[in-house]
């Protein structure tokens, strides 16, 4: 193979080059996350050593304990120790559930992203074409109405639309299924009924042909995906507009016309699929966002997610578990944005 | 009757002179055109007056309210609105839910006083350094900004809070170091554009030192960026500090404060619904202000987004 041969059989490794740098910023930040987390558990009020030997320890006990937990060596050697814990997959026991905190993390873990993926689903499916009409109807009533609909999706806190959609959808209407991911009649027979595959409740009870689960798995999912895909549909409307105005006011649009493109083909193909570039980078921000912001939807929910074992942790005083928790969404979040900005470059010519 | 005519006339014709006469003119004439600019705009407007009702409720909550925020009453526990005077209704303790709402407006506000004061100010340290003195300042600067942008804010927050014990305080210290990179970015943005200019040039050859170059000269062009982006942050400001309140990691009771009293209302939610509910149309209002008037103070500062 010769080196720069044109051609986009050669544009990966390129790629691959250019994004070195953006790999290096991933693990500094990876490294900050480390740090941050060490440094929070450092300064929780709560004495660990105290928590183990109890206050009628003497102080031999209470010696023997801190040194047990290596409490008295030098701050770096133990943060030496704790990054080499956390790099193998080792983030202790939860004293809530007493099991491995990983382990917890990867059971609650497909629940958020079963609700951020649909939420996101939603704001892509919905926000994109919205955003389209504003951009093509500027100025006039459908971009207005749109415009003050996003408005209040940013405005609104979410906890609230979470409580107002259960007292409307399943308290007064019946709509909807309530709390929870499935009723308690169709918990038993998620166990023996459905296998595992994915552990997302959904795509399982499809793939296992159990039909009734997956009619109340998805009536239990629907009020927590929309509450969640409002916020993201009102932020992808938004930018979509933003871009598509952007790209309308460009002379290839003008080109096209002039030469007699039809106007849904201009708007749709030409322009909307230059837009569609910096839109890859702000649906994954939406999507980041929704898996830490899922920390309140889960609360109102009950949905057994990352955000509500973190919260239930921090209230039961489980360090271990939020620290885990936390960890896990900020790799979570910290990996989309290298993703999004390396499927940029990959979309982008001119950002290779 | 005649004398005030002309004088009115005489301050309008002063506000739209196109010929300055001293700094302090220049100034007034330019705020007007602003004010003028963003009054054009219905929603705008909108915004603004329910900010401005928002700084009125709390200045002014002691006379506007009906009871006492704290006052229990037992007896009158869990009443719907506009029973026995209480226009919105009263909570599980009896208190009146309206006044609860007005003597809220004060936590709400004071919590975005402070992080709208201490964020975008180190925000903007950290920017015009970096984007005036370049190099390996900004580098460092920058690389460290990026980091702390990546980082999750709710969940951050939420060990924070976690690791120092719930309260107002630390949930506002929370939020202020999570926020501020996104101002330490449009500040340097700006400063990267101004440090070449004539004008700092002469400054420094007039003998001006570095920090009072940065001081007087670069973050004066950086500040209206700033404030254009923390106003549309402010909703963001509070609907976090809400969360948190909501999630019981904010402010305590017994203090009245909208996010914790929804949190309150909620084992409520179906049998007396207006406790959980009221607060949150009081935060949608507040904070759809702030998202009004930001938008709008954007399309008049910001003359890329004002053609679109």
């Amino acid at each position: 193979m010769q080196r720069g041969a044109p051609g986009r059989g050669f544009a990966l490794p390129r790629i691959l080059r250019r994004s070195a740098t953006t790999l290096g910023t991933l693990l500094v930040t990876l490294f900050g996350l480390l740090l941050v987390t060490f440094l929070i558990a450092r300064v929780v009020p709560i004495d660990p050593v105290l928590a183990i030997v109890g206050d009628r320890a003497t102080q031999a006990q209470y010696e023997a304990a801190r040194v047990a937990l290596g409490l008295d060596r030098p701050l770096w050697e133990q943060f030496a120790t704790y990054a080499g814990d956390v790099l193998t997959g080792d983030f202790g026991r939860s004293t809530l559930t007493s099991r491995p905190v990983l382990q917890d993390v990867a059971g609650a873990f497909p629940a958020t992203l079963e609700l951020a993926t649909l939420a996101t689903l939603l704001g892509v499916l919905v926000g994109i074409p919205a955003g389209v009409i504003c951009a093509t109807h500027q100025g006039r009533w459908p971009d207005q109405l749109i415009r003050v609909v996003g408005l209040l999706g940013y405005s609104v806190p979410v906890f609230w639309l979470g409580l107002v959609a259960l007292l409307v959808f399943y308290g007064q209407l019946g709509w909807t299924a309530g709390p929870g991911r499935l009723d308690t009649a169709f918990e038993l027979s998620y166990e023996f009924d459905v296998t595992p595959y994915t552990g997302s409740i959904l795509l399982d009870s499809a793939l296992s042909g159990a039909w009734d689960v997956f009619g109340n798995a998805l009536s239990h999912l629907v009020l927590p995906a929309c509450v969640l895909g409002y916020f993201s549909l009102a932020y992808i409307a938004r930018m979509t507009r933003s871009f598509m105005l952007e790209q309308l006011g460009q002379e290839y649009v003008t080109a096209a016309r002039v030469k007699g493109v039809s106007e849904a083909r201009v708007v749709w193909v030409h322009a909307l699929g230059n837009a569609a570039v910096p839109l890859i980078t702000v649906v994954a921000l939406s999507y980041a966002t929704l898996l830490e912001g899922s920390v309140l939807t889960e609360t109102i929910f009950a949905w057994p997610g990352i955000g509500l074992y973190v919260t239930n942790a921090l209230f039961a005083g489980d360090f271990n578990a939020v620290l885990g928790g936390t960890f896990v969404v900020g790799v979570a979040f910290i990996l989309l944005n290298f993703l999004s900005d390396l499927l940029y470059r990959i979309v982008d010519p001119r950002a290779r | 009757m005649t004398s005030l005519a002309p004088e009115r006339t005489g301050l309008r014709a002063w506000l739209n002179s196109d010929t300055p006469r001293s700094r302090g003119h220049a100034r007034a004439i330019a705020l007007w055109g602003a004010v003028s600019d963003l009054a054009r705009n219905p929603l705008t407007v909108f915004g603004a007056l329910l900010i401005l009702a928002l700084l009125l409720t709390a200045a002014f909550a002691p006379l506007i309210a009906t009871h006492a925020p704290d006052a229990q009453n037992l007896a009158g526990r869990l009443q719907p609105p506009g029973w026995n005077g209480h226009i919105f209704g009263t909570d599980e303790l009896g208190r009146d839910i309206f006044s609860r709402i007005v003597y809220g407006s004060r936590v709400t506000l004071s919590v975005v006083a402070i992080v709208a004061l201490t964020a975008p100010l180190f925000g903007l340290l950290i920017g015009t350094v970096a984007g005036t003195l370049g190099g390996w300042v900004d580098r460092v600067l920058m690389r460290f900004t990026d980091i702390v942008l990546a980082f999750p804010r709710l969940v951050l927050a939420l060990a924070f809070v976690a690791a120092r014990g719930p309260s107002i305080e630390n949930a506002v210290i929370a939020i202020a170091l999570t926020a501020w990179p996104p101002y330490a970015r449009v500040a340097r943005a700006e400063a990267l554009t101004v440090r070449r200019s004539d004008y700092i040039a002469a400054a420094r050859l007039g003998g001006a030192s570095t920090p009072r170059i940065i001081l007087f000269h670069v973050v004066p062009m950086c500040l209206s960026s700033v404030i254009v982006r923390v106003t549309l942050d402010m909703a963001g400001i509070i609907l976090t500090a809400a969360g948190l309140g909501f999630l019981g990691l904010g402010a305590q009771p017994p203090l009245a404060e909208w996010g914790a009293m929804i949190s309150s209302g909620r084992q409520f939610l179906l049998t007396n619904p207006w406790v959980a509910t009221i607060p949150g149309i009081a935060i949608l209002l507040v904070s759809l202000g702030f998202n009004l008037l930001g938008d709008g103070l954007r399309d008049v500062l910001d003359p890329r987004s004002a053609k679109r």
